[in-house]
């Protein structure tokens, strides 16, 4: 968006020919926009605006071609007689009031050169480059810090503008190194963008540039100070979004500088962000600097596994590897916000890879062999045992395809033993609204009162913690958190670490209740951790009671919420993977373990097969027999379902490992050797088979609300343990085979985590 | 045609420029004692206990009491200062986390105001802080000779405290005494934030100034205000030169007469 719009902005006073040739062709602009700047900022008259002014206002008829809205600015009228309207470069706009000059300008479509303007953060009006002309004010106005009002005629692109950006842009270079070829941020820097627009190929300062001392941010944030324009967008972020309150503007005028005073790093789980704020090269990431140019990598659009949100992302790849990882803009998951864990995760990807099949050898090391090798030895083995005695556990990353097939397989040979990490051995499966964030994360905002039921949400899920963190900001919302003494970045009230608590507020003698009771949409939410408690399900039905006391659950709002641990969870629940037996594992003879690291194999006998099919050499290799290579998720196509129930499927940004293959390929395979082949063969026909199982999963990008709620559910006679709740995520950074093969998330649990 | 002229012009004009550019060691003029960031020193760390003491809580009430509770963190700038005068004129880490926490804001919003003001001192300075105003009109009336008169005599440079730790000097912007420039301002740490004075000295010579700091030296006060024995406050030398009559009255329209 911003170079070649700015550009046009920037050359358009100049030349009428220029502007019909803008506004005609679109198609034909993109490819000559550079030599039309290179040509006309040359021209004489642009470094004497009035003088270009005069000229310019031959009396051209107006013409407004309609203008669609930049950068998906929304007009949302929240109350149709707050509708004003206001003139931008002649053009008119219909806004609700309140909005800001710039606001109207995204609108009308024009859009307005910024540096610390941000949409999401609080508006801070100090770098002046977003200045435009109105007409009666007798100098340009910072659009941004401008609200906007009822027939006002905003000028965006008059010599006047022009000339005061260029000046703003002329003293925000006077500071700057201009050391953009060793510049991380190189290609995606706003102020390089900008300065092409309206910058001056000479500067008019001669004395010495100031320099700044950089800052450690930690392992994951490289700061090259000098750069700073001091915009504060990662103070605002830090301080709004993040929770963090470390990082501010130090000093005044030209010795201002940003930083923490007192050296600390940066403990946020969203601190990769600040990355994508600054506009300029002076917060760049650690890891991916001097790796890349941005225009070296491919980007795809895909979806992250590491937690159960489903942040949108996009891998950007340069060959056959993942260089970085940045988030994609989804309003309803992450905003355009991801946590540090799915930025940085990515060079796991490229470690402790599985890229032949193996199996053990009588001496207990692993030998390579072939495909075909490993699969008839798996098929032997598995025709072997009794069908009971067959298990199999659907791993943490698993998509929904692969683990539609496994339980097909198993199914086909008699077992019925197939599950999912982090479920427990007893899932509830039947009805959807009992694991999934019913009130949607984006639903979370309207929120006034929260409970968090053994659910430490910050670890769990980030992007849900800055939800119900923007809900506390924005409206004052209460929390009340029931679970171990954690970390929690906004006002809460601690009301106990067990079921106790969770008892006298289902009793209405807790002091919580009255918040609850008085609550206009209360959201309680329970953590996936608890599905391992023996006591799940008397917890659950405690939870509905105060539910219904506090009438959470409405036609129009749903306040009774799940929040899952792991990408695979939900589609798991929709697809029945529940094991017949609770202690299967126990008596398995076959235990088939798809990506799954994260099953306590104690209690497995000795004499069991274990089956391994992922892709990570991670805890459950030690224990494997074969061991199958998948490939991984920015490897595959393959359907997630996240925690608020909406579907969305990654796709592959890289080739796969080795030898490594698809999951639900392997499976497929496995089974024509063991002579019960699956009816399918491509991933069509396997979608079609997840249509008849659960046909939501085929719905992508769409949410699936449960129709039927928790009242359904039979009574339960289990009893509350007094075991008060753990803590479901004990280290942030290491949740699953790929980020625990990752060194920057080792470094930062090293560090981070350390420092806290 | 012209360019031979022009390009010789420029040379002129920056051969000019270098003329009035400060030398090496002022380059980098920085009015505030100490760096934008923190290095731990010993007496100067996060882990050293701070609270105000007995009197001064009775003051923070006080001047909490001022503002509405729910904008407590409108103190941060008298609490600072009281925290100043209570530590001997200068801010540690620990005090400036004192202050946040007692106005209930993270640590860093404080470490902003501080870092802000040139006259919040992160830096230890002596027992009297002697400091020189250089804006405009004291500098022309010889500031930079005061301020060299007095870093010759106490054997120091600017913003470091004598051995003894009783002197050190700095440099302020214009204190609003301009019409008895030049003129310095002796913050006076010896006796708590009891007998904290911030006392002016208009005026100055670089004569007198040295006699103002031998006197504060032998615990005496010099007298406040200007130095200059021909002059009472701000009126002109050797006495009023103007309105020495009685002010005639302002011709008035007789209105009677019309
Ligand atoms: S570091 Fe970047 S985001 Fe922060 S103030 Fe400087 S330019 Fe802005
Ligand atoms: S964007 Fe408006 S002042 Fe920075
Ligand atoms: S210039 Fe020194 S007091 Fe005003």
């Amino acid at each position: 968006m911003g170079l070649g719009l700015l550009a046009l902005r920037a050359t358009r006073t100049t030349s009428a020919t220029l502007t019909r040739f803008s506004s005609s062709s679109p198609i034909s602009r993109v490819p000559t926009i550079s030599s039309f700047i290179r040509t006309i900022i040359s021209t004489p008259e642009l470094q004497k605006p009035e003088a270009s002014a005069a000229t310019q206002s031959d009396p051209l008829p107006e013409i407004h071609p309609p203008r669609t809205p930049l950068g998906g600015a929304r007009v949302h009228f929240t109350n149709p007689e707050d509708a004003i309207e206001v003139f931008v470069d002649g053009y008119p706009v219909k806004i609700p009031k309140g909005m800001t000059v710039l606001q109207a300008c995204e609108v009308a479509g024009v859009d307005i050169p910024r540096f610390c303007y941000h949409n999401r953060l609080s508006i801070a009006g100090n770098c002046r480059m977003c200045l435009v002309e109105v007409e009666k004010s007798p100098k340009p106005v910072a659009s941004c810090a401008m609200p906007a009002l009822p027939g006002m005629k905003i000028k965006t692109d008059t010599p006047i503008a022009k000339k005061a950006r260029e000046g703003v842009m002329e003293f925000l270079l006077m500071n700057h190194p201009l050391d953009c070829p060793i510049c991380d941020q190189g290609g995606e820097c706003d102020l390089q963008d900008q300065s092409m627009a309206f910058g001056s190929d000479r500067g008019r300062f001669t004395e010495m540039k100031r320099s700044v001392v950089d800052k450690n941010l930690g392992p994951l944030v490289k700061t090259v100070m000098t750069r700073c324009i001091q915009c504060t967008r990662c103070v605002r972020f830090a301080t709004e979004i993040a929770g963090t309150e470390d990082l501010g503007m130090l000093g005044r005028g030209s010795g201002e500088e940003i930083g923490t005073y007192v050296e600390k790093l940066m403990t946020s789980e969203l601190s990769g962000n600040v990355i994508d704020i600054c506009p300029v090269g002076a917060l760049t990431s650690k890891p991916f600097a001097f790796k890349a140019r941005n225009w070296e990598l491919k980007g795809t659009e895909s979806i992250d596994v590491t937690d159960a949100v489903g942040s949108n992302i996009r891998i950007d790849s340069r060959g056959p590897e993942v260089m970085r990882i940045l988030p994609r803009l989804n309003e309803d998951i992450n905003e355009e916000w991801i946590s540090d864990k799915t930025r940085f995760c990515y060079d796991g990807l490229k470690r402790q890879r599985l890229n032949d099949p193996m199996i053990r050898g009588p001496d207990g090391r692993f030998m390579s062999v072939g495909w075909r090798e490993a699969l008839a030895l798996v098929a032997e083995v598995v025709l072997k045992v009794k069908p009971k005695e067959i298990v199999g556990v659907a791993g943490k990353l698993s998509d929904a395809e692969s683990m539609m097939a496994l339980k097909d397989f198993l199914n086909k040979l008699g077992s019925n033993n197939v599950m999912c990490e982090g479920n427990g051995v007893n899932p509830q499966a039947d009805l959807r609204s009992g694991y999934l964030l019913n009130s949607t994360i984006s639903g979370l905002e309207k929120a006034d009162v929260f409970l968090l039921v053994g659910t430490q949400p910050r670890t769990e899920a980030p992007m849900v913690n800055a939800r119900i963190r923007k809900a506390v900001r924005a409206t004052q919302a209460k929390v009340g958190y029931i679970g171990p003494p954690a970390d929690i970045n906004y006002d809460h009230q601690h009301l106990g670490t067990g079921p106790e608590t969770l008892l006298e507020i289902a009793k209405g003698t807790h002091p919580f209740c009255a918040s609850l009771l008085a609550a206009k949409n209360p959201s309680i939410v329970v953590g996936a951790g608890v599905f391992e408690r023996e006591d799940k399900d008397a917890i659950f039905s405690a939870v509905e009671t105060i539910a219904k006391n506090v009438k959470a659950i409405r036609p129009n709002w749903n306040g009774l919420n799940v929040l899952l641990l792991n990408a695979a969870q939900a589609a798991s629940l929709d697809l029945g993977l529940v094991p017949e037996s609770e202690n299967c594992i126990e008596s398995a003879k076959f235990l088939y373990l798809m990506g799954a690291d994260d099953t306590e194999l104690d209690k497995l006998p000795n004499e069991a097969f274990v089956v391994y099919q992922g892709h990570h050499g991670d805890r459950s290799v030690y224990r494997a027999n074969v061991i199958l290579p998948a490939s991984a998720f920015s490897e595959k196509e393959g359907t997630y379902e996240n925690t608020e129930g909406c579907v969305q499927q990654t796709l592959p940004a890289v080739p796969t490992v080795g030898d490594a293959r698809d999951d639900w390929k392997i499976v497929r395979a496995l089974s024509e050797v063991a002579g019960t082949p699956l009816p399918y063969d491509t991933l069509g026909s396997i979608r079609a088979r997840i249509r008849t199982v659960a046909p939501n999963l085929l719905h992508v990008e769409e949410k699936e609300l449960p129709i039927f709620n928790a009242e359904l559910k039979p009574e339960v006679s289990q009893k509350m343990s007094k075991t008060p709740f753990g803590k479901a995520v004990e280290n942030f950074y290491m949740t699953d085979s790929i980020t625990r093969a990752s060194k920057i998330m080792a470094q930062c649990s090293a560090s981070l985590l350390a420092s806290k | 045609m012209f360019a031979p002229a022009a390009r010789l012009a420029s040379k002129r004009l920056l051969e000019i420029r270098q003329i009035f550019r400060q030398s090496p060691s002022q380059t980098s003029r920085s009015f505030s004692t100490a760096l934008n960031y923190h290095i731990d020193s010993p007496d100067n760390n996060p882990n050293t206990p701070w609270d105000f003491s007995d009197t001064n809580k009775e003051k923070v009430k006080d001047i909490l009491s001022h503002y509405p509770s729910n904008y407590k963190q409108s103190a941060v700038i008298p609490l600072l200062d009281l925290a100043q005068q209570q530590h001997g004129g200068w801010l540690t880490v620990s005090a400036m986390n004192a202050v946040a926490k007692i106005i209930e804001v993270a640590p860093i919003r404080v470490f902003e105001v501080a870092t802000f003001y040139s006259m919040f001192n992160r830096a230890k300075v002596g027992t009297y802080h002697l400091l020189v105003c250089g804006t405009t009109p004291c500098m022309i009336r010889g500031s930079r000779e005061i301020e060299d008169a007095l870093l010759k005599h106490l054997g120091v440079k600017r913003g470091e405290v004598t051995k003894d730790g009783m002197f050190s000097v700095g440099e302020m912007e214009c204190m609003g005494s301009c019409v008895n420039a030049p003129m310095i301002t002796v913050a006076d740490y010896s006796k708590g934030s009891e007998g904290y004075t911030y006392n002016y000295y208009e005026d100055v010579t670089p004569k007198r100034v040295v006699e103002i700091v031998e006197m504060l030296r032998r615990g005496e006060i010099p007298k406040v205000g200007t130095q200059n024995p021909q002059r009472i406050m701000s009126g002109p030398e050797g006495g009023n030169t103007t309105l020495l009559g009685e002010p005639k009255p302002p011709p008035c329209r007789d209105l009677d007469a019309c």
